[in-house]
């Protein structure tokens, strides 16, 4: 089954009631297949065509608000259309799911993938999932509801699916059925809601008094996620047998270089390992599943014992440090006695094919700039200079 | 059908108004607000059980300072261009939740609330959207010709010479220079049920208007008249005043457009602009020749009305609806 179809299989599953959506390449596969699902009655919910991605999460924050479970989906310039909701959604503590489909941000206009679009997202106080095959698509995208829908949550969640690499992709995955679902997601009970009967007023003027506080419960709500998160994924694991971790590692016993990534190239990257291996390189990989909040206690521990670190990064932070996920590791890794040495890669911008011989290169340079202690913002792989 | 919607319809009278104020005193509105005025009558003709969805803009800001809030009916501000989106969401997801079975199968009226700058401006875009797809709600644009949160700058919706902080009057030219965009008539055009304009100072009017658009079902929009004696430079105890004044001289027609058909209130005699312009501090600038220009526009705009009233009815139905609206 194709991944796209797959993840709207596990929308419907999820039994939501009101989409609200607009077409964008590469997430259109997704947005149409709900539609037939809902035009067939085989989803019993609402499809908005909307006008705009803009009105694509407004309209998901209203569906919301009412208490009904709400979805979208969207990628690149549709999510940077979205922005300005983003952060009011997060806010207003409006517990809702939305698909981003990573591609590229404009200009040139890019419909291939990266991580831009979700990068420029970092922090409108989402918890923000990736997934790195099919399976993970679907199964992440019916635990990203019962995360957000926690009482101790309410907060929005973003399922990524690398587009076209990932979202285009036939591959045997297991859709489960509709029972064993219903066992793990019951009905969305909403805490509070748009009630005649008991009148609430959302989304109101909040000065200097009060400001301050409602960012700081934002963040306690979002820091608290993980612990929901890590509940979840246990009962998760109990029920279907798959088991999830925030951050999850390949080979790295014994391994004194680690490359860091995110996304569907860790299995790419996962192949560079075993053949690094194979030739007796002590090499090894950590992928980061949850990017928000940032699970630095078991990021810590996934690379006490590395020496190097190989940093893929897809998105590229102009006149920074970095890209976002080396500023991350290497802010994170500030305070720590022993840290190992970064070298930080920007690659795969715009579609750019990263195949297995490129995450070969990375460990190679990595390995060679530790011993030199090259001083080095990043290196942006494969770009022709000239 | 309309008809079969408004069966139940009955014109308010003084006497039959309804005690209940979904819109509630304590509101920080500027004293003599004609926006709040006309938004407080638009909530108590439509009453609960109602959803309010509001624009960013004066009448959310002066309702909802944490920790108050005005409203006694259920109310969510999201954002200012939005406001047609976020009501089309929270129509799809109550009409779901009902047929689902999870909350109880009764009418609940979504109103919509946003300025003209929300609505002629940011939030066309949304607004079409919305009404194009056949959402069951009312939105309803609070007219004060201005962004008057953000302090008097112009919009689309500003009338021509008017002295806005970006449109001044200056040496080159005299306040606005574009003439006010026609949204009821961007509105019918998008064959919506019900389009009507309204303005407080015909309160029974304007409120009867609320309560059709409430009960017909489909998109219905509202472009009601608000006076802003603070954006405008008006006297505060003007603002009723001047919104028959408008009403009056025929630069403000009331109108339904009702399945496409147009139904106007009559006004054969109109009073020169002139009486409402001088009211105003913001038109304080305009010379003779520029009263003419808005004189001879206002003449026009009321010509052409009445011209899609007659091609707009059916002929064996037209002397009765004459007839309906001389009554009012």
């Amino acid at each position: 089954m194709e991944v796209s179809i797959a993840v709207s299989e596990a929308v419907k599953l999820a039994n939501v009631d009101v989409i609200s959506a607009y077409p964008i390449t590469p997430q259109t596969h997704i947005v149409e297949h709900l539609s037939e699902l809902v035009a067939d009655g085989e989803l019993k919910a609402a499809y908005i065509p909307v006008e705009s991605e803009h009105s694509a999460l407004s309209a998901a924050v209203g569906a919301a608000a009412v208490g009904a479970r709400a979805y979208t989906a969207t990628t690149s310039q549709g999510l940077a259309l979205m922005h300005e909701i983003m952060f009011i959604a997060s806010s207003m503590r409006i517990p809702l799911v939305m698909t981003v489909v990573n591609r590229a941000l404009s200009a040139p206009i890019n419909i291939w993938n990266d991580l831009s679009d979700i990068m420029a997202q970092r922090d409108c106080g989402w918890v923000q999932l990736f997934a790195i095959n099919g399976q993970e698509a679907v199964d992440l995208t019916l635990q990203a509801f019962k995360i957000a829908e926690d009482p101790r949550v309410l907060l929005p969640v973003v399922v990524n699916v690398d587009g076209f690499i990932l979202s285009h992709v036939i591959e045997p995955m297991e859709i489960p059925d509709q029972e064993t679902v219903d066992r793990f997601l019951p009905v969305f009970k909403p805490v509070i809601r748009l009630d005649p009967e008991q009148p609430v007023s959302m989304g109101i003027l909040g000065g200097p008094d009060v400001y301050t506080e409602v960012k700081k419960q934002v963040e306690e709500a979002l820091i608290g996620s993980q612990k929901v998160t890590a509940e979840v994924w246990k009962d998760f694991g109990n029920i279907f047998g798959r088991n999830y971790k925030p951050i999850e590692s390949y080979k790295t016993k014994g391994a004194e270089t680690l490359l860091v990534t995110m996304g569907s190239i860790t299995e790419t990257a996962m192949t560079a390992v075993d053949v690094l291996r194979e030739k007796g390189q002590k090499v090894g990989l950590i992928h980061i599943r949850l990017w928000r909040p940032f699970p630095f206690t078991e990021f810590f521990q996934a690379i006490r014992e590395a020496k190097v670190l190989a940093v893929v990064d897809r998105a590229l932070s102009p006149g920074g440090v970095g890209g976002p996920v080396g500023l991350e590791i290497k802010s994170a890794l500030f305070e720590q006695k022993e840290r190992p040495y970064i070298a930080e890669f920007v690659a795969g911008l715009g579609g750019r094919d990263l195949p297995v011989e490129v995450f070969a290169e990375m460990v190679d340079k990595a390995g060679s700039y530790a011993q030199k202690q090259k001083k080095m913002r990043y290196e942006m792989i494969g770009v022709r200079e000239k | 059908m309309i008809a079969e919607d408004l069966k139940d319809f009955k014109k308010f009278t003084p006497k039959t108004l309804s005690q209940e104020e979904p819109l509630v005193s304590g509101h920080r509105a500027c004293q003599g607000c004609g926006e709040v005025l006309a938004m407080r009558m638009v909530a108590k003709a439509i009453g609960s059980p109602m959803i309010v969805v509001n624009a960013t803009g004066c009448m959310e800001i002066i309702t909802s300072p944490y920790p108050q809030t005005a409203w006694a009916v259920p109310w969510i501000h999201v954002a200012f261009e939005n406001t047609a989106a976020v009501a089309s969401g929270v129509e799809a997801g109550l009409k779901t939740l009902m047929a689902k079975g999870r909350i109880p199968e009764k009418k609940i009226n979504v109103v919509a609330f946003a300025g003209d700058g929300g609505t002629a401006d940011i939030g066309l875009q949304a607004l079409s959207g919305a009404m194009e797809r056949g959402h069951d709600f009312v939105y309803v644009c609070l007219d004060n010709e201005a962004y008057m949160n953000t302090g008097i700058q112009r919009s689309s919706s500003t009338p021509f010479g008017a002295m806005t902080t970006t449109s001044p009057a200056g040496k080159i030219t005299p306040g606005q220079t574009t003439w006010k965009k026609n949204l009821p008539a961007i509105m019918a055009a998008h064959n919506i049920p019900y389009v009507a304009t309204a303005s407080p100072a015909y309160y029974l009017d304007l409120m009867n208007k609320a309560k059709k658009a409430a009960l017909i079902k489909g998109p219905a929009y509202l472009h009601v008249f608000s006076p802003c004696p603070t954006g405008w430079r008006l006297g505060t105890e003007l603002s009723v005043e001047i919104s028959r004044l408008v009403v009056e001289t025929n630069i403000f027609p009331l109108y339904e457009v009702v399945e496409g058909k147009y139904l106007v209130r009559k006004n054969t005699k109109p009073k020169p602009v002139e009486e409402y312009l001088k009211l105003q501090r913001r038109f304080s600038h305009l010379t003779p020749e520029l009263i003419q220009v808005i004189q001879k526009r206002v003449d026009l705009e009321y010509e052409k009305l009445i011209k899609l009233e007659a091609c707009t009815q059916e002929p064996e139905t037209k002397g009765e609806v004459k007839e309906e609206t001389a009554k009012e």
